[in-house]
């Protein structure tokens, strides 16, 4: 018998909730963390001396960093740093979303083609000093249409980058405010058609900030995960990550549910408990991915969303990293890149 | 391992790992805590506080004995809330006290801080501040409540200069990255945890801005993941006398070796 995702998503999450795992939690872990005491068959606490052989075992890929506020006056400096840090955590592979500096250190919020090209240079000078460890996106504002897809065919075609970001794209209707899925009446986000077109074509990666905070957006162009996953449904074809997943998870795991091109970030929001439970229980492990949002954010609240969930070990590996190795596989054969 | 920041029973808006003190003192036993500085969540919304607090002492008492550390709840604008912080101190043996200032509808310039500092500097009470419970971006829409703004500390604590104080989940959302940091770090008898403290090894930024004799492992446990502030720990990469004192050295001296047995 054929069954589609979200039939089986349904299945299996009544499943979990008829069992009582998942909907509320359980009060004691289901499997421990593989620390050097439970290698060894003793049962005690995890300590901080497992951690470098525990982290490193997970094989950590993170979907969603930024070099911007690390230390450095150049982003090779800035990269030197990171990676500091990164191999600390057992951090292998990152998705570099933004490497410049613009004066306070974030990026431009809607930045104009120069600023765009400054922007994707930056990024590529990071992917060329430490190849193996970062995969680069190219920054899009679909305000200005020919420039993304010139930054495009150079950046992503010509260029080493893999994948494209988009932060605050398109202004809302005026007086938007707070509204638990959309900020307020839906947007027309046609004008990323073509974007999402090319980067079909190109099988490169999508990140695209998502958020909905209860004090509303904080910023014109923000855009919540049910209107982005619109624009996914029209590409099947491309791999779209759901930036912090709204960061009302508990609002924004409805978005992606069922959409089978659409993932959660658990990136960048406060490591609050139950966020990973719920995302595997409605979307299936396959759907989640780890990210840190560093600089802002640390990898350690980030990757203690995975650790210290209660899921299996298997799923652990699977968000920590064997989803993003899946899901990138397309574009490295594409490009000849090594994973 | 000492965790200066959890709290006992069931948040306000969600069903959490933990929230139950018999499986929450499990948990943290489990992840190598060895003492537990609890409050309660009822204490944020609950207006009998006398209840709250009586529920969190017999919880101790029965489910963490030398284990969890029991900090009353206090709301300065309840009636008679004087008589409450003497239950906490005389009745229920509580070595601190917990604030939601934020919570309770008042801010720290408010006199009724100030009375309520001089009461407890007067108990000998160590008096926990909680900037922050939850981000403001995800809270439930009918119950925004942003950070407590801890700048009126840097006169307050003058006013009373042998309060202990200790300030939670101060950092990602008001505290120790707001604009008072330069005042309020350079006071001697104010202490911190690291719940809410972000960016890369941001534990060894506030230690460097502040004191590595005056940070406090705290987890924020069961709202967030207990992993986050051990993994911070490990992040920073402290030094190991840093490291020790971060985890429990600090606590201990802060609260005094009678504190497990109050």
């Amino acid at each position: 018998m054929k069954i589609n995702r979200r039939k089986f998503i349904r299945r299996t999450g009544l499943a979990a909730a008829a069992m009582g795992g998942g909907i509320i939690d359980s009060s004691v872990r289901s499997e421990p963390l593989p620390g050097a005491a439970w290698a060894g068959g003793q049962a005690g606490p995890l300590t901080l001396a497992d951690l470098p052989t525990v982290l490193k075992s997970y094989r950590i890929w993170d979907v969603h960093t930024h070099l911007n506020r690390f230390a450095g006056a150049t982003t090779e400096e800035k990269v030197d740093d990171c990676l500091r840090f990164a191999d600390r955590m057992g951090v292998e592979r990152m998705l570099l979303l933004t490497a410049a500096s613009f004066g306070g250190g974030g990026e431009p919020e809607h930045p104009n083609p120069e600023d765009l090209r400054l922007m994707n240079d930056e990024c590529i000078k990071a992917v060329k000093k430490a190849p193996d460890r970062f995969f680069g996106c190219a920054f899009m504002n679909p305000n200005y249409l020919p420039a993304c897809l010139e930054e495009i065919n150079r950046c992503l075609r010509d260029g080493p980058l893999t994948g494209l970001k988009f932060e605050f794209d398109t202004p809302r209707h005026p007086g938007d405010g707070p509204h638990p899925t959309t900020y307020g009446a839906p947007r027309d986000l046609s004008v990323l058609d073509p974007i999402f077109q090319r980067a079909g074509e190109l099988k490169a990666v999508i990140m695209h900030h998502t958020f909905m905070s209860t004090v509303g957006p904080q910023n014109v162009g923000e855009s919540t995960p049910f209107e982005i996953v619109e624009v996914a449904k029209r590409h099947p074809n491309v791999t779209l990550f759901c930036g912090h997943t709204g960061g009302n998870w508990e609002l924004g795991i409805w978005a992606v549910r069922g959409v089978n091109n659409a993932y959660a970030d658990l990136s960048g929001s406060d490591p609050t408990s139950g966020y990973t439970e719920m995302a595997v229980r409605e979307l299936g492990v396959e759907h989640v991915l780890y990210g840190s949002d560093i600089e802002g954010r640390s990898f350690a609240s980030q990757i203690s969303k995975v650790l210290g969930a209660n899921i299996s070990d298997s799923s652990r590996r699977l968000i920590l990293g064997g989803n993003m190795r899946r899901l990138m596989e397309p574009v490295a054969k594409a490009r000849g890149m090594q994973i | 391992m000492i965790d200066t920041n959890v709290d006992l029973f069931q948040w306000p808006f969600r069903r959490l790992a933990g929230d139950d003190p018999a499986s929450l003192v499990i948990n943290l036993r489990n992840k190598g805590v060895t003492q537990a500085w609890a409050c309660s969540y009822e204490g944020l919304l609950y207006r009998d506080m006398a209840g709250v607090n009586a529920r969190l002492a017999a919880a101790a008492r029965q489910y963490g004995p030398n284990f969890l550390v029991p900090f009353g709840s206090i709301n300065p604008k309840l009636p008679d809330w004087q008589e409450e912080v003497r239950r906490c101190a005389e009745v229920h043996k509580m070595p601190g006290l917990r604030l939601h200032p934020n919570y309770h509808g008042y801010t720290l310039d408010d006199p009724a801080a100030g009375e309520l500092f001089s009461l407890a500097a007067g108990k000998n009470l160590l008096v926990q501040i909680a900037v922050s419970m939850e981000d403001i971006r995800t809270q439930n829409p009918l119950v925004k409540i942003p950070p407590v703004d801890p700048g009126p500390l840097a006169d307050l604590m003058k006013r009373s200069p042998n309060l202990r104080v200790q300030l939670l989940n101060a950092g990602y959302h008001g505290g120790a990255n707001t604009r008072h940091m330069g005042d309020i770090s350079r006071l001697e008898n104010l202490y911190y945890d690291f719940a809410c403290q972000e960016s890369v090894a941001g534990v060894a930024k506030l230690v460097a801005q502040t004191s590595p004799e005056r940070v406090l492992f705290g987890s924020h446990y069961p709202f967030f993941y207990f992993e986050s502030s051990f993994l911070k720990v490990y992040e920073a990469g402290l030094p190991a006398e840093q490291e020790t004192a971060v985890l429990e050295g600090n606590a201990r001296r802060l609260l005094g070796s009678g504190a497990a047995q109050s």
